[in-house]
């Protein structure tokens, strides 16, 4: 179990706090989304918790440890993070160097690396690729590299920081059923940020955030209930939720469900 | 013009070449390129083209496709024989035009001096397009690694290369969408005089650099939370495995030099 426990954040050059007493459990195992527009905090949030930003007040708890903040190596070992652009977080010269950079920062003996690299990069599906340069892959494709570079560590989160929203509409689906599979096989922590509403369906929990605070949370279920707070946060609501709106006040209804009712 | 340029591409392979220690590679090209300076006569400029067929036969390169690719380096190679041609005396005068000479020996020197070029640059382009520059760099970082003593970085300089090589590709294709974007925008810089077109060059230049600093500082940050602290307390996914050709390689070079010492005049 990881708490944030009241956290709260303001760049040094800005009047306004980027985050507001935000407290954040993940269970376990758990798909966590967190939405939210532009601007909204979100990628402040990601630093904090990554140990690269240290929060002007509040604190990290795991298993109700509180974690070293002068110390974000710790956090380091524990949190591995997918970013936004493919292009800008590949640093190997090709696929199988990149996933063992984070094993070779830790130091760990060539044997072992060897298989902990092929077990990632056979889970995301991209060991035929293993020698290709990352200028012959897909955006879908580098960021499944991503994911098995973060995920060769054995981290107790997953990060993934609106890790699809350059990508194509297969790209991002590549990505999204990747993540279910680890969510099914493994008991790592997802932490899903994203400003799309659509890609939200198969988190356990999910918190909406606006400038800074956290404005609802709930089930996916729960929060696509209260439209209005969608609305005032600028998400866009996807097709089902208009419909849902429209044929039954209001009253989520999947995709499935709104074709049958129709 | 550029596409089949091959100074400094490599191309992957799987002949002994390409299969050696980027290190005896290395090794190698330096040892021949001193026995190239030491052939001073026909029999040892011939057994150094020899010497060089055989290797792209080795290394399973078409001879054709080598030269072809090296055009640009014979722009300097006419321009060097056409020096010696006219300014090295000596031999018997073969025109005499009255206010230029041209003698036996400018000409044999010319070719000489020819050959030594081409055999250079040929043997380094073997080394480069067998070997992929991730491999280079690691060779370099290795042979390099005594120089830590002194303080020289040895690590972060090949982290660094190795990055650069790495965002070449993405920062050409970037390149190539500027240019089309401010083309569309009327902007001409294939065209017209020198001062307008390198004029017309920085709204090109502006935004790459602009990019190029984004990316420099999404990686720090992707590198930094992958655990990256330098390059003490690492350990190295890639291995260079010495074998024994790689000895061999390095023998055959040594033989033929002491081979041209003794047919050298
Ligand atoms: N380096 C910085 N210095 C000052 N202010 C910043 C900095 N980075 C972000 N901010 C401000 O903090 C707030 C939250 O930004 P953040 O990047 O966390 O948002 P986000 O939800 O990730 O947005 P996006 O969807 O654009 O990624 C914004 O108002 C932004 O202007
Ligand atoms: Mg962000």
């Amino acid at each position: 179990m990881i708490s944030l426990r009241d956290i709260t954040y303001k760049y040094h050059n800005d009047d306004a706090y980027a985050l507001n007493h935000i407290s954040i459990d993940f269970k376990r195992g758990s798909f966590v989304s967190i939405l939210g527009h532009n601007g909204s905090g979100k990628s402040t949030l990601v630093k904090i918790i990554m140990g690269i930003l240290r929060p002007t007040s509040g604190d990290i708890f795991i298993d109700g440890k509180p974690v070293d903040k002068d110390n974000p190596l710790e956090l380091q070992r524990r949190f591995s993070i997918v970013f936004q652009n493919p292009d800008n977080q590949f640093v190997g010269a090709t696929v199988i160097d990149d996933v063992a950079f984070g094993l070779e920062n830790l130091g760990v003996p060539h044997e072992t690396m060897v298989e902990k690299v092929e077990s990632a990069l056979k889970e995301v599906g991209m060991w035929e690729f293993r020698n290709h340069e990352p200028h012959r892959l897909s955006g879908g494709q580098k960021q499944r590299v991503a994911i098995a570079g973060a995920l060769v560590t054995n981290p107790d989160v997953l990060i993934m920081d609106e890790a699809t929203s350059m990508l194509d509409p297969d790209g991002r689906k590549e990505v999204l059923s990747i993540l279910k599979k680890i969510h099914a096989e493994r008991d790592t922590t997802i932490l899903y940020i994203t400003h799309d509403l659509r890609e939200i369906e198969d988190s356990d929990y999910v918190f909406i955030l606006r400038k800074g605070h956290v404005v609802n949370e709930g089930t996916v279920r729960e929060v696509y209930e209260d439209t209005d707070i969608l609305v005032s946060s600028n998400l866009e609501l996807p097709y089902n939720i208009k419909l849902s709106k429209a044929l039954c006040d209001g009253a989520y209804m999947s995709y499935e469900e709104v074709v049958q009712r129709l | 013009m550029l596409s089949s340029m091959i100074l400094g591409r490599y191309i992957p392979g799987n002949s002994v070449v390409h299969r050696m220690d980027p290190r005896a590679k290395i090794i190698m090209t330096i040892l021949f390129m001193v026995v190239v300076f030491m052939a001073n006569n026909t029999v040892t400029y011939l057994s150094l083209i020899l010497f060089v067929l055989f290797i792209l036969v080795l290394a399973k390169l078409n001879p054709i496709f080598v030269v072809k690719g090296l055009k640009i380096v014979f722009v300097l190679l006419i321009f060097t024989f056409l020096m010696h041609l006219f300014l090295t005396k000596g031999g018997t005068v073969l025109i005499d035009a009255g206010w230029f000479t041209i003698e036996s020996e400018g000409i044999v020197k010319g070719v000489f001096i020819g050959i030594r070029l081409v055999m250079l640059v040929v043997i380094t382009t073997i080394m480069t397009l067998t070997t992929s520059p991730i491999s280079l760099t690691d060779a370099i970082e290795k042979m390099a690694h005594p120089l830590k003593k002194f303080k020289v970085p040895v690590h972060e300089i090949a982290m660094m290369m190795s990055i650069s090589l790495r965002f070449i590709p993405t920062l050409m294709d970037e390149t190539d969408k500027i240019i089309k974007a401010q083309s569309s925008r009327g902007s001409t810089f294939m065209t017209g005089k020198v001062k307008d077109r390198i004029k017309a060059l920085l709204p090109i230049i502006i935004p790459l650099f602009v990019s190029a600093f984004q990316r420099a500082e999404d990686m720090a940050i992707a590198m930094e939370v992958r655990g990256y602290t330098g390059g003490e307390g690492r350990t190295s996914f890639r291995v260079l495995k010495w074998t024994l050709k790689d000895t061999i390689g390095i023998i055959v070079v040594i033989l033929f030099g002491v081979l041209v010492w003794w047919l050298r005049t």
